[in-house]
């Protein structure tokens, strides 16, 4: 499998199936996980906050489409596709489908609903009871959902199901246990266990990155071929953009509980219009010794999402970020500990002495920054050395984009005062003349007319 | 279709294509004995050793009335009666006890007492304990804390105290008898069941497939009963041969101390112990010896057999033999004289022709002739 397939062909046959009609409407879904905390605060039964692992998503599936959820790791994609199931419960919002919300259905009532909607999971081996054989596993739900009214229609179904994956001769697998198969025909047998109830969606985690490079293909094919043969609609959890642009129809990329742009595969290759979106294309590996692209990558790691940043999750990480994107007084501390990163030692025991405790800037929200001069000098150094700070960076080659966000920078009371632009929270708008979505500020024209929209990194 | 010719031709019979339905039912069984049919060594010696003890202990048991040439209440046989405290002698082969019991009838019924209630506890407290720890395990919350609360009490208690506790308390409700003892057994042993199943039904719940079944649509009891239970049971058997020694001799103690079976009810060696501690001291080894070693023999069959198994089926334990490849005779013998013949002409190989030399004279030299 190459790693970037050439997609033309295979997008244009798929495109009568993006004119279906919704299977899923997902409304303003929210999975927030309760933190247990340290062991002081669960004797006193206070929790550390909670993480929003799904924050405000809403999403159309269509029948028939390939709908990729990608992210990094923490961006909520996996408990979207879960909670898609009921494996989570939601903590808010609604996902209507065939006129229930399953949002709101208990575990038994759901149960039944389980039929249409199945899962494959990450790990083959994992996902296969050991101590099952294959017939029992892939005719289980069969039985649970009383699909078959004898032993020999559910054999009879189970062989069909097990041909259709491509584990033929199916007899040779009925009794064979997980244990005697390899990662890929467990994979198939997988599928097969999710397709012989005649599913409508097939919720795919991850489900070829614990195969060997040789099968990856091949599954990604055979669950294609499943799709065109038995009508199914797939949401495919995936962090490889690769793979997602061979499989999917529309691509949804998260970062931290949110969808920050939504459009066609072919779309968000072509122009992708968030600076999060350019900086994973940007990531992809290429192959081609003689076209190394520039790595644009984000700098830093993905935030604690347990303490989300203000306005735009993304703009700590991002290069273009506006003065809107959610600056707050967090963002001063790591902005100077990353300059100290590249200080001389004695030129950063100098700043740090001046600026002294920098720890009261770390409470999230905090739109107004109180510097208090160290053991090293007045307020009138501090200012000054802010102020040259933001000298230099504005002429640099790239501009700091924390000094957009600055409002205020004056004396007060001895203290140096910092003051941030009010933050807003970037909603999924749709591009003009173009079928993406996207939740930036820098594609908001009502906020960025003065501001032209960036080329893509790559170009 | 290709593909599918190809890999079905070559080996038709290797493969169970049409399997019949004796080979089903016992292929989970087959897959269950693969590991002792591979033990070796220690494990293997154990195993057998155990095994055979308890196989003729369960024989004993069966065979009782066959094997015992009197009833194990029979205090004279055809008019006579059994002499008191009797040498052991052509019609008392053991002996005769102070009640005039024949020992030897006492004994192999004894084994019958002995297997029962071992049998009994072991069912009791096998079923109990796994049913309550698969329940505490995949419940969890208040259910999961009140039972692990019981059973930690119940764990801290010495068992033999615990046993006749329970002795005591049972028998004023049911009587003496072989039901009572095995209840009584039975409390001791289930927290170790409820215990480990907890434990891995802990582990189980969290793993994929668990969820893969939900996410299928199982209810919570098909889950238990299809993919927690076959994952958590499998180390219940070796618990349980264990537990079958440790039972034996809690039944004796018991016995013992008065609290377990009625004389009249059954031969129980742990009572007729008890009853010739004043034997002893009068020089009569025989109404003492027999029961005891039958207690020692029939805790030692059981322990070697739940060890062996331990050995062979705990995977922290279990390890697997390397076996050394050994080239078949005639191959070796080829690659010698090719490396010979070879050697001579080129003359770069010395150091392989001279090996070859010293080896061909030790061992290989007369058939070398023979095949020339």
């Amino acid at each position: 499998m190459p790693t970037k397939p050439d997609t033309a062909a295979a997008s244009t046959a798929r495109d009568g199936a993006e004119a279906g009609e919704p299977l899923i409407e997902i409304e303003d879904l929210k999975v927030h996980f309760g933190l247990g905390g340290g062991g002081l605060s669960r004797l006193t039964g206070r929790g550390a906050g909670t993480v929003k692992a799904v924050d405000g998503v809403d999403l159309t599936l269509r029948k028939g489409e390939v709908l990729g959820l990608v992210g990094e790791s923490g961006s909520g994609k996996t408990t979207l596709g879960r909670t898609l199931l009921g494996l989570n419960r939601p903590t808010g919002g609604h996902i209507r489908y065939r006129g229930l919300d399953l949002a709101g259905l208990s575990e038994r009532r759901m149960r039944p609903m389980r039929r249409e909607l199945q899962m494959v999971f990450q790990d083959p081996h994992a996902s296969l009871n050991p101590v099952m054989d294959i017939r029992t596993a892939v005719g289980h739900p069969l039985e649970i959902h009383g699909l078959a009214a004898s032993e020999e229609e559910r054999d009879a179904k189970v062989v069909e199901a097990l041909e259709r994956v491509g584990l033929h001769p199916a007899e040779q697998f009925l009794d064979k246990y997980p244990s005697d198969l390899s990662g890929g025909q467990k994979q198939r047998a997988v599928l097969a266990r999710a397709i012989i109830a005649d599913p409508r969606l097939l919720v795919a985690d991850e489900p070829i990155s614990m195969l060997d490079m040789s099968v990856r293909a091949k599954i990604l094919q055979l669950m294609l071929d499943l799709r065109d043969d038995l009508g199914l609609t797939f949401v495919y959890v995936t962090h490889d953009l690769a793979s997602a642009k061979y499989f999917c129809d529309r691509i949804a990329i998260m970062y931290l509980g949110r969808i920050v742009e939504l459009g066609t595969t072919d779309e968000v290759f072509a122009e992708p219009r968030h600076p999060y979106t350019r900086a994973l294309l940007a990531a992809i590996p290429e192959p081609d010794p003689e076209r190394a692209v520039t790595r644009n990558l984000p700098r830093g790691e993905v935030p604690d999402a347990a303490r989300p940043p203000a306005g735009c999750s993304f703009h700590p990480r991002c290069a273009a970020a506006l003065s809107a994107c959610g600056w707050e007084a967090r963002d001063l501390r790591t902005y100077l500990e990353r300059r100290w990163l590249t200080l001389e030692p004695d030129d950063w025991a100098r700043e740090r002495d001046l600026l002294g405790d920098l720890t009261g800037l770390d409470t999230p929200g905090l739109l107004e920054a109180v510097l208090r001069p160290g053991r090293g000098g007045t307020a009138e150094d501090v200012l000054a050395l802010l102020e040259r700070l933001r000298e230099e960076d504005a002429d640099g080659e790239a501009p700091e984009p924390f000094w957009r966000g600055v409002t205020a920078l004056e004396l007060r009371d001895g203290a140096v005062r910092l003051a941030f632009a009010e933050p807003a929270d970037p909603r999924l708008l749709p591009v003009a003349g173009a079928g993406t979505t996207v939740a930036c500020h820098l594609h908001d024209p009502a906020r960025s007319a003065a501001v032209p929209p960036q080329t893509p990194a790559s170009a | 279709m290709t593909q599918t010719a190809l890999t079905s031709a070559p080996e038709p019979g290797s493969l169970p294509v049409g399997p019949t339905p004796a080979g089903k039912r016992f292929r989970g069984l087959r897959r269950f004995l693969a590991p002792i049919r591979q033990a070796h060594g220690m494990p293997k010696a154990m195993l057998w050793t155990g095994g055979i003890i308890t196989a003729l202990l369960a024989l004993t048991a069966i065979l009782a009335p066959l094997i015992a040439p009197y009833s194990f209440d029979a205090y004279q046989s055809g008019g006579h009666q059994f002499p008191k405290q009797g040498h052991p002698s052509g019609t008392h082969l053991f002996g005769t006890t102070v009640q005039n019991f024949d020992v030897l009838s006492r004994v192999v019924y004894g084994a019958r007492t002995a297997l029962e209630v071992m049998i009994l506890a072991v069912v009791f407290s096998l079923i109990l304990g796994v049913l309550l720890g698969l329940l505490a395990g995949y419940l969890g919350g208040w259910l999961d804390r009140i039972l692990v609360l019981v059973m930690d009490a119940l764990f801290a208690f010495p068992y033999l105290l615990l046993a006749i506790v329970a002795g005591f308390m049972l028998s004023g409700i049911i009587g003496g008898g072989v039901v009572t003892a095995a209840l009584s057994i039975t409390i001791v042993y289930i927290p170790q069941y409820f215990r480990v199943v907890r434990s891995s039904a802990l582990s189980a719940r969290e793993q994929v497939y668990v969820e893969a079944a939900r996410a299928m649509g199982a209810k919570p009891s098909t889950i238990v009963r299809k993919y927690l239970f076959g994952n958590v049971i499998q180390s219940v058997p070796v618990i349980a041969t264990m537990n079958a020694g440790d039972a034996i001799s809690t039944l004796a103690g018991l016995g013992f101390l008065g609290l377990g079976i009625q004389p009249t009810e059954a031969a129980e060696w742990g009572y007729d112990l008890q009853r010739a501690i004043d034997d002893v001291n009068s020089g009569m080894w025989w109404t003492a010896l027999y029961p005891g070693l039958a207690i020692v023999l029939a805790i030692l069959g059981f322990t070697l057999l739940g060890e062996g198994l331990n050995d062979v089926y705990n995977p922290t334990i279990r390890r697997r033999r390397i076996i050394r490849a050994v080239l078949p005779v005639p191959t070796a013998r080829k690659r010698l004289h090719e490396a010979a013949g070879n050697g001579g002409g080129t003359g770069s190989t010395t150091g392989d022709n001279g090996k070859a030399g010293t080896t061909s004279e030790t061992g290989t030299t007369p058939e070398e002739g023979d095949g020339q």
